[in-house]
């Protein structure tokens, strides 16, 4: 992974200092609370329902086993022992005093890592593939490009206060396991005709209010130019993007109103006039940050049959929570923090110690944070497996329900968020509850269900299988449930079935889908495919059948 | 009398904006005019004696400029919140692509220490500080980094400092 040199870690050590200073002043009332707020955002505290809320960068979902352990010990000292990880690869601290939030990024410091830019209306946390550098379709790994957007963009002095905030994603896959398309910019790894790599550029994706599909403003962009163009994009989008309404002001907007042709004029007219001053990418710095991601030291393997005269269990979580490796002899293990009875995507202290300790007795010593809320191993030796499974179910890390109905994406709703407007942690619960049966769930196949406390979308219900919203309604809290939405390499967004349903309703709303699918699917087909082919009707009708018609 | 920072010092302001009060020598001094004062009066302002600066708004474009710049000796560009981010990219501009040499002025209620590590970065020397602000704290916030991962006016050449390492 990156290590920072000299010039990375004072940048930090500075930032802290920064913020310690613009903490005391207020503190000691000498900045307005109007004032503080963007200074607080971009180092990514919110004050919350509760408490303050600190969300930590992880860099295109990349730890080291000490940077978990470190966050597992803040999380136990500053925090009330856990935390959450959430949909752009970040981990999110719910209790924290804001008194000792510069102790927290002194800490995270000594560890390189901070939280600088995971909130406000700048570039965030830039996201890739969890599968990145070991996917066997793979182009190449874009994690070396994520880090030097990461560093272009950090305390960028003209693009910090941009009209809203600014989301990139890369992918070398054409899987697109990074949702690249429901970014305010995506970049796809490509090959041209010289065998030179490079980026297909999209703009204007992105979830929330008035959900949008990126698209494609550029179909070959040269790795020397990477940084130019992305500072032509958002040089266009600080200019133009509309500053008078916070719900038209994402990049979005801007190329709807301009059309995509118009935007993508504008950028390149943009890119041609900066050419003399704008940041050329020289091959050294692309070779340093390559150098940071080359393999691991590999043992030479064969492929095994590490299933034969195991349990029912180890098996169906070989099957379920493991991914093919582009390497003989080890495979990919995702670890789930979806174990029935507890929020999606929390982890607690003492779990993080021990996937840390793990970590490194089997996987080089690195974690991997992926966007719906689970984390890997990604180089596991095969013969290692068992072992790593005893050692995750100890954890209650081994639920193997990865891409199973109950493997959702939840954000914090409303029992953490000041924005939401209905939870998410008691809905999900509840599904859990009434989907509890492993057999069952294998039977229905992968199905992903997202859901929302409100339209800022941080679940991505737009994009699953099942959807699901929380409206506020008379004041109470209701449920929007969409079907049909997808990423990973064909993104749709999903439909609305029909009217809203009470909290009590959602488990027997999905039992009803998933009854209707049960019925009607052909063989091989899951969810999203038999929606695809017979359409919302039947589902909606059965939704909708009072209790004793659908009986 | 009205204090700027200018290159890293606290300096009595020999600008005034048109409409203040001009007060002793004040035929030395320069005057700061708003875009749209000189383009409803340009006959007047192109024949006016005093040494003339413009001031800008967010929302008005630098390119628009091109072809006054050559007669100005200050641009003043309006900060008038904390997340107004258009200026930034004006003062790039102005700078950059259009080689303004004069005095690149912020101006506005946001104009406080925590902007001005990046303002200078994009070009300002001076800045009207908001009324109450720290004055000392205000020079400090010039090397509140001491590194910086992009080139830009002024620059700061951190990524050259790595390959001549």
């Amino acid at each position: 992974m990156y290590r920072y040199d000299d010039i990375d870690e004072t940048l930090v050590a500075e930032r802290v200092a920064e913020f310690r200073d613009q903490t005391r002043r207020f503190l000691a009332g000498e900045l307005s609370e109007e004032e503080f707020r963007p200074l607080r955002l971009r180092n990514g505290l919110y004050i919350q329902r509760h408490a303050p809320m600190l969300r930590i960068a992880i860099p295109y979902g990349l730890l080291s086993a000490a940077q978990l352990r470190k966050l597992g010990d803040i999380a136990q000292r500053y925090d009330r022992g856990y935390g959450h990880f959430t949909t752009r690869q970040n981990l999110q601290l719910n209790w924290p005093a804001l008194a000792s939030v510069p102790d927290i990024l002194a800490e995270l410091a000594t560890v390189q890592m901070h939280a600088i830019q995971t909130s406000g209306n700048c570039v965030r946390n830039v996201t890739a593939d969890h599968l990145a550098g070991v996917a066997p379709d793979e182009l190449d790994d874009p994690r070396p490009y994520c880090e030097i957007i990461r560093q272009w963009a950090t305390v960028h002095p003209e693009f910090t206060y941009l009209p809203r905030k600014f989301k990139i994603a890369v992918t070398g896959s054409p899987a697109d396991r990074a949702a690249s398309e429901v970014h305010d910019v995506g970049l796809h790894m490509r090959r041209n005709a010289q065998g030179e790599i490079g980026f297909e550029v999209l703009v204007g994706g992105g979830l929330g209010r008035a959900p949008a599909i990126g698209q494609v403003i550029r179909e070959f962009l040269p790795l020397p130019d990477l940084l130019a163009y992305l500072e032509a994009i958002l040089r266009v989008y600080n200019r133009y993007g509309r500053r008078d309404n916070i719900n038209k002001a994402r990049i979005k907007v801007l190329v709807k109103t301009l059309g995509v042709q118009q935007f993508r004029a504008e950028v390149e007219a943009e890119w041609e006039r900066a050419r003399a001053d704008a940041p050329h990418l020289p091959q050294a710095e692309i070779e340093r940050v390559r150098a940071c991601f080359k393999p691991p030291a590999y043992a030479c393997l064969a492929n095994i049959d590490v299933t034969v005269n195991r349990e029912a269990e180890f098996r169906a979580w070989y099957r379920y929570n493991t991914r093919p490796h582009g390497v003989p002899g080890y495979r990919a293990v995702f670890v789930s923090l979806k174990a029935h009875g507890r929020p999606p995507g929390d982890m607690t202290s003492a779990q993080m110690a021990a996937l840390a300790t793990l970590a490194e007795e089997v996987s080089f010593g690195l974690i991997r944070v992926a966007h719906d809320q689970n984390l890997l191993l990604a180089d596991v030796r095969q013969q290692d497996l068992y072992a790593t499974w005893l050692a995750l179910s100890r954890q209650e890390l081994a639920t193997a329900n990865i891409g199973m109905l109950t493997d959702m994406i939840a954000c914090p709703g409303l029992d953490f968020c000041s924005l939401a407007n209905a939870g998410t942690i008691s809905v999900a619960r509840d599904i859990q509850q009434r989907f509890d049966d492993l057999d069952y769930l294998y039977d229905l196949g992968e199905i992903e269900i997202k859901m929302s406390g409100c339209m800022n979308a941080c679940g991505h219900h737009h994009v699953g299988h099942i959807g699901i919203l929380g409206v506020e309604k008379h004041g109470e809290e209701w449920y929007q449930i969409t079907l049909g939405g997808s990423v990973n390499g064909f993104t749709a967004l999903g439909e609305v079935i029909g009217p809203s349903v009470r909290q009590d309703a959602v488990p027997e709303t999905i039992d009803r889908i998933v009854e209707v699918y049960r019925e009607r699917r052909a063989e091989g087909e899951r969810l999203i495919d038999t929606y695809r082919r017979i359409g919302m009707a039947p589902f909606k009708e059965r939704v909708y059948a009072s209790r004793a018609q659908a009986a | 009398m009205r204090r700027v920072l200018r290159r890293r010092e606290f300096i009595a302001d020999d600008w005034r904006h048109l409409g203040e009060e001009a007060v002793a020598a004040a035929d030395a001094r320069g005057l700061i005019v708003p875009l749209a004062e000189l383009r409803a009066h340009p006959q007047a302002w192109s024949e006016h004696p005093a040494r003339l600066g413009i001031r800008i708004g967010p929302a008005d474009k630098v390119e628009d400029l091109a072809a006054d710049l050559p007669r100005l000796a200050l641009v003043a560009v309006e900060f008038p919140s904390p997340t107004e981010g258009r200026g930034y990219t004006q003062g790039r501009l102005l700078r950059g692509r259009f080689g303004f040499t004069g005095e690149l002025r912020a101006v506005g209620a946001a104009v406080k220490r925590d902007l001005i590590f990046a303002l200078a970065r994009c070009g300002f020397d001076a800045f009207e500080v908001a009324p109450g602000e720290d004055l000392a704290a205000c020079v400090d916030a010039y090397s509140r980094y001491t590194v910086a991962y992009q080139s830009g006016a002024p620059g700061s050449l951190t990524l050259q400092r790595r390959y001549s390492a």
